[in-house]
């Protein structure tokens, strides 16, 4: 699956989990702007995971701060 | 000051990061509340209780599960080892550090499991941290619950594999990680037999056969079930008949043993090789001569409690019922162990009920977030085989009268 499609999918997922409905683009970041808290990130990454049928590490989460940044390791995960 | 003086650095200061912790329990204190984290026992009188502030307390938040902390023989093996081999080991278990009590205690815990090796370490805490980190590195996978106990997920972070948490609980979200794992990966499946904040246990049977199926090892640590839970008191994978699968199990001291210490039980081959590669089991003076002397006493003992693990079941069951009656909403709809945890609605109700308790004469945890799951605050209560049932029943009228004053029930 390409970035476009990728993207218009995790699009989906993260709609429900998006609550103060903020404007997402590629920079938004999960902590600062979205303000989840580690329960929400937890069921967010799984929702992602059983999406896309990946695994998203703690170590790899550590890595991902901004909505792009999810884009583009889910992208790469799907190898 | 001359135009040479260099200009003074900025230095940041480290603690900035508590500020909002700092703040939190600035304003639980404002409100008049006893500090319910700096509590002193002046006098401790038995297993079940204490003189705390000047008054005599039942201790109902202790993990002296079976009471053996006072026990006759106990005491007096500790004793004997402190005349015969002084106060400490002033050494690594490597080094100069084991004794012949370090080696008896080992014995005691591979009889009391039924398993062919045991290593101890200082506390429970470095048990998890030392075997998790060590066996799961780089490259490797570890699929743990997301309520794992800290010393768990420190052991996780230290050991530097890939940590991948399911839902707590969930055989299905366990089972959809460990397929996704990529092939050839190694994988070690971490779990607890009891789960200490609300007191729940794991469907072992289940999540240990799908971890199997899957080509993963399987940790189980056992802390708050040793002692009482199963037949012989191994824990909940006893109980449901699968510790023969468990392929490391993690337990403690000092919950129903009555002392301090740490230990991992394994049928692993190679396992004596830990004791070199492990670095919290190295790196760290082993426990003194009276500590293992205790320990050693206690796990003979608590292989033959039945009687003990007996009463500890009904003062479960009786307290997890009446608090049920009196209206309090529990961890669990059913007793699941010796851990009855009462959900408070908010950090500041749950520490005014833990005072109200405390003037009544009556001491319990309270817990609070990042150590509960869901940013719950929990006034937990755990049993011991020396409440009496008199006891029990004093309990249930220290709760109702304080759960009224507070506006809970």
């Amino acid at each position: 699956m390409d970035r476009a499609a990728t993207a218009a999918r995790i699009a989906e997922v993260i709609a429900p989990f998006n609550k103060n409905d903020v404007a997402i683009d590629e920079t938004t970041s999960f902590a600062g702007d979205l303000e989840w808290d580690s329960l929400t990130v937890m069921d967010f990454v799984a929702a992602i995971e059983d999406e896309f049928d990946i695994i998203i590490s703690m170590n790899q989460q550590a890595e991902i701060e901004t909505y792009g940044q999810l884009i583009d390791a889910v992208t790469k995960l799907q190898g | 000051m001359n135009d040479m003086t260099p200009p003074a650095a900025v230095q940041a200061d480290l603690f900035s990061k508590f500020d909002p912790l700092i703040e939190t329990r600035r304003a639980l204190l404002a409100t008049g509340v006893t500090d319910p984290f700096s509590l002193v026992m002046e006098k401790v009188l038995s297993p079940t209780t204490a003189i705390c502030s000047g008054r005599e307390t039942i201790l109902l938040g202790t993990y002296n599960y079976m009471g053996m902390t006072f026990d006759p023989d106990v005491i007096a093996a500790g004793k004997q080892a402190l005349d015969d081999y002084g106060a400490g080991t002033t050494g690594s278990r490597v080094l100069n550090g084991t004794y012949a009590g370090h080696r008896a205690v080992e014995e005691a815990l591979k009889e009391f499991y039924g398993m062919d090796h045991a290593m101890v370490f200082s506390t429970g805490y470095q048990a998890n941290l030392g075997i998790i980190s060590t066996i799961a590195g780089k490259g490797d996978y570890i699929v743990l619950d997301i309520d794992s106990h800290a010393s768990i997920w420190d052991g996780c972070k230290m050991g530097d594999a890939e940590v991948v948490p399911f839902k707590h609980n969930d055989i299905e979200a366990m089972e959809k990680r460990l397929k996704r794992i990529p092939e050839g990966a190694g994988k070690l499946v971490v779990l607890e037999g009891v789960y200490s904040m609300l007191g729940d246990i794991a469907p072992l049977k289940e999540m240990i056969r799908i971890a199997k199926e899957n080509g993963a090892m399987v940790l189980v640590d056992e802390a708050h079930s040793m002692g009482f839970i199963g037949p012989n008191g191994r824990g909940v994978a006893e109980d449901q008949g699968v510790l023969e699968d468990v392929d490391f199990v993690i337990g403690t001291f000092s919950k129903s043993v009555g002392t301090v210490g740490g230990f991992c039980v394994s049928n692993h081959p190679k396992f004596e090789i830990m004791r070199l590669v492990c670095r919290p089991y190295v790196f760290t003076a082993s426990l003194p001569p009276s500590v293992v002397a205790t320990a050693a006493t206690s796990i003979r003992k608590l292989m033959h409690a039945g009687n003990k693990r007996a009463h500890l079941w009904e003062n479960s069951r009786t307290l997890h019922g009446a608090l049920t009656q009196l209206g309090f909403k529990l961890g669990t709809a059913e007793p699941q162990s010796a851990i009855i945890a009462v959900i408070m609605p908010d950090l500041e109700r749950g520490a005014m009920m833990w005072e109200a308790l405390l003037r009544e004469g009556l001491y319990v945890n309270l817990a609070r977030p990042p150590a509960t799951p869901a940013g719950m605050t929990l006034l937990r209560c755990s049993l011991c085989a020396e409440h009496t049932a008199e006891q029990v029943a004093i309990i249930t009228g220290m709760f109702e009268r304080a759960g009224k004053a507070v506006g809970i029930i």
